[in-house]
């Protein structure tokens, strides 16, 4: 039996204490949500509930309207996934493989514009939509996401890693661009779509301030709209707020754990460039 | 844990591919650069209308009197120069805004960058045990859906019910208003935000931090050099360019804080919390002003790119100083 030194010890335990710091909002959040009506408003504040109940959650889906919100947001942020995806993906792989005139210019050119915040073009955004009369609907939400020149760049860069070789012999083969990219490419692309998919679905599902603007009708509301209008009306409803909320952040968690690594990976290559 | 994402160059590319090889079917270039522009242009297009045209037309935009009038008869707009600019420039809650901002900035981005350094630099130590599960635990807020943890957060912060109150009325603090009054209400929407988002910034150090050779800690060791020399000498030098990076790209997350005070104070109390985009959604979408909000936004687009620009001359200047 090796004996721990006392400082590992202390530096371990101090490292499990910052953790469960970190954490204690989210568990507080579910713990409170499992409480009785007004159980969490008196001091001190309970850390358990003393006898745990779901009927916060049952009255949500009952009478708030929370089942719809749920819907809307897994139905965008999935329809999102696939689009920017679909978009995205075929592009990255044209910068990185494909000779064509004028390719590295308008690569730089839009790699300069990945700078501009979105939020800049808001405000037109909204208007073209109105024109179009896409105001309040699923398409003007998705909107956004076709345009994705982030997922453009992430690709670009793991497709770089693909050798040529396996390319010019499908083309010596007599396969055509579309099968080779089919064939070929997408099964090698697979590690890096499923990280930009988790990254496009988590970045729906969390976006705020566009669906804001642009879902009017409470029908159409996604969970954060939802959440942030049901916060205003019921502010004393603490109980009934963290169930809304574990809702609301339960799926992109049990999503991040459950594909940490392809997330974790894609995010270094994203940031980490010089 | 090494992938500080390095694309591997290719070699064979330059090589491999010739313009024009003899054998080549004639044509095939030419498919070749068909069948590119095929997968290129969904993409293209969806970037030109849906992202440069707004941004140009942002700009437009911010140089007419663009109002709800207008929204409903486009005879009644109206081509103002700049006078968006300067009615803003006059505009007492505009400043209050922008002051609020650098703010949140001032603050935010060391507390921030402190944190996630503090914590990379513990996570990275060599006796840490079961490091994956921590540098999960840690991340977990920054993936959270930023409204509903702002909900919990404005609990946590309830000046009689909240667990932070709670805390340092058991170590014989008084209570704080937190978000009840002007003084702590950026303080407290700044606990939360640095909660939120050090994780981010602290797997990027680890992922620095763990390309620094161990011989160098070794040497450093044997020449007498305590924990703290360690960290001033070795660790410091290693990760400096990119505590520089990291910082600049924090700067110009913490100018577009909109879903925090929306959520937590609605710009309250007194106006201590609207920020910039706070300011640029009420004067957009409350009062319907598109002319003057999209003025908002390319001020606030100049600010952004002053600080980029910054961040690219900064980059450059230590890429010299290291060759």
């Amino acid at each position: 039996m090796t004996r721990l030194k006392p400082s590992t010890v202390l530096l371990n335990l101090g490292v499990a204490l910052i953790s469960l710091l970190v954490l204690f909002p989210l568990a507080w959040m579910v713990s409170v949500s499992l409480m009785q009506t007004g159980e969490a408003a008196v001091f001190p504040p309970p850390l358990l509930p003393s006898s745990p109940t779901l009927e916060h959650y049952r009255d949500l889906f009952a009478n708030q309207g929370m089942g719809r919100y749920l819907w809307n947001s897994v139905l965008l942020a999935s329809l999102a996934t696939i689009l920017a995806l679909s978009f995205s993906v075929p592009a990255g792989y044209a910068f990185a493989k494909l000779r064509f005139k004028g390719r590295d210019r308008l690569f730089q050119a839009l790699v300069g514009i990945l700078v501009i915040p979105a939020q800049i073009g808001t405000l037109p955004l909204f208007l073209l939509l109105k024109q179009m009369g896409l105001v309040n609907t699923y398409a003007g939400a998705l909107v956004p996401w076709l345009a994705s020149i982030f997922g453009i760049f992430l690709v670009r860069q793991y497709c770089l890693s693909i050798p040529d070789e396996m390319l010019e012999a499908a083309r010596v083969d007599g396969a055509t661009e579309g099968q080779i990219f089919r064939r070929v490419v997408l099964p090698a692309l697979q590690p890096i779509i499923v990280t930009l998919g988790l990254f496009i679905f988590l970045g729906s599902w969390n976006d705020f301030l566009w669906p804001l603007i642009i879902l009017t009708d409470q029908s159409n509301y996604t969970l954060p709209v939802a959440l942030a209008a049901l916060s205003r009306e019921h502010v004393q409803d603490i109980e009934m707020m963290m169930a809304g909320a574990v809702i609301t952040v339960a799926p992109v968690l049990i999503l991040f754990l459950a594909l940490q690594r392809y997330y974790i990976r894609g995010m270094l290559a994203g940031s980490v460039k010089g | 844990m090494t992938m500080v994402a390095q694309t591997p160059p290719d070699p064979v590319h330059s090589e491999r591919l010739p313009a024009k090889t003899p054998t080549k079917r004639r044509g095939g270039i030419g498919r070749r650069e068909r069948a590119a522009w095929g997968f290129l242009a969904p993409a293209l297009i969806a970037i030109a209308i849906f992202f440069v045209i707004p941004v140009v037309s942002a700009l437009l935009l911010s140089l007419t009197d663009f109002d709800i009038y207008a929204l409903a008869d486009l005879a009644n707009l109206r081509f103002v120069g700049l006078q968006n600019y300067e009615r803003l420039l006059s505009n007492p809650l505009f400043w209050t805004a922008m002051r609020n901002t650098a703010w949140f900035a001032v603050l935010g981005v060391p507390l921030t960058i402190a944190a996630a350094l503090g914590a990379a630099v513990i996570l990275n130590a060599r006796t840490v045990k079961w490091r994956p599960i921590w540098r999960v635990m840690l991340f977990a807020p920054y993936v959270t859906t930023l409204v509903a943890t702002a909900v919990v957060w404005r609990y946590l912060l309830h000046t009689r019910y909240g667990v932070i109150n709670w805390g340092l009325d058991s170590i014989g603090l008084p209570a704080v208003d937190w978000l009840g009054q002007p003084e702590s209400s950026i303080p407290a929407i700044l606990m939360f935000v640095v909660w939120k988002t050090f994780g981010y910034n602290m797997l990027i150090f680890l992922a620095v931090l763990q390309t620094v050779p161990d011989e160098l800690y070794e040497a450093a060791r044997i020449d007498g050099a305590g924990r703290w020399k360690q960290f001033r000498h070795v660790t410091l030098p290693a990760i400096a360019p990119t505590v520089l990076l990291v910082s600049i790209i924090t700067v110009a997350a913490f100018f577009q804080l909109f879903a925090e005070p929306y959520v937590m104070t609605q710009g309250g109390p007194a106006q201590s919390t609207v920020t910039v985009l706070y300011f640029m959604y009420e004067e957009g979408f409350k009062w319907w002003n598109l002319g003057s909000a999209s003025a908002v936004a390319f001020i606030l687009f100049l600010c952004i790119l002053a600080v980029t620009l910054v961040q690219l001359w900064v980059s450059r200047r230590l890429a010299g100083s290291e060759t």
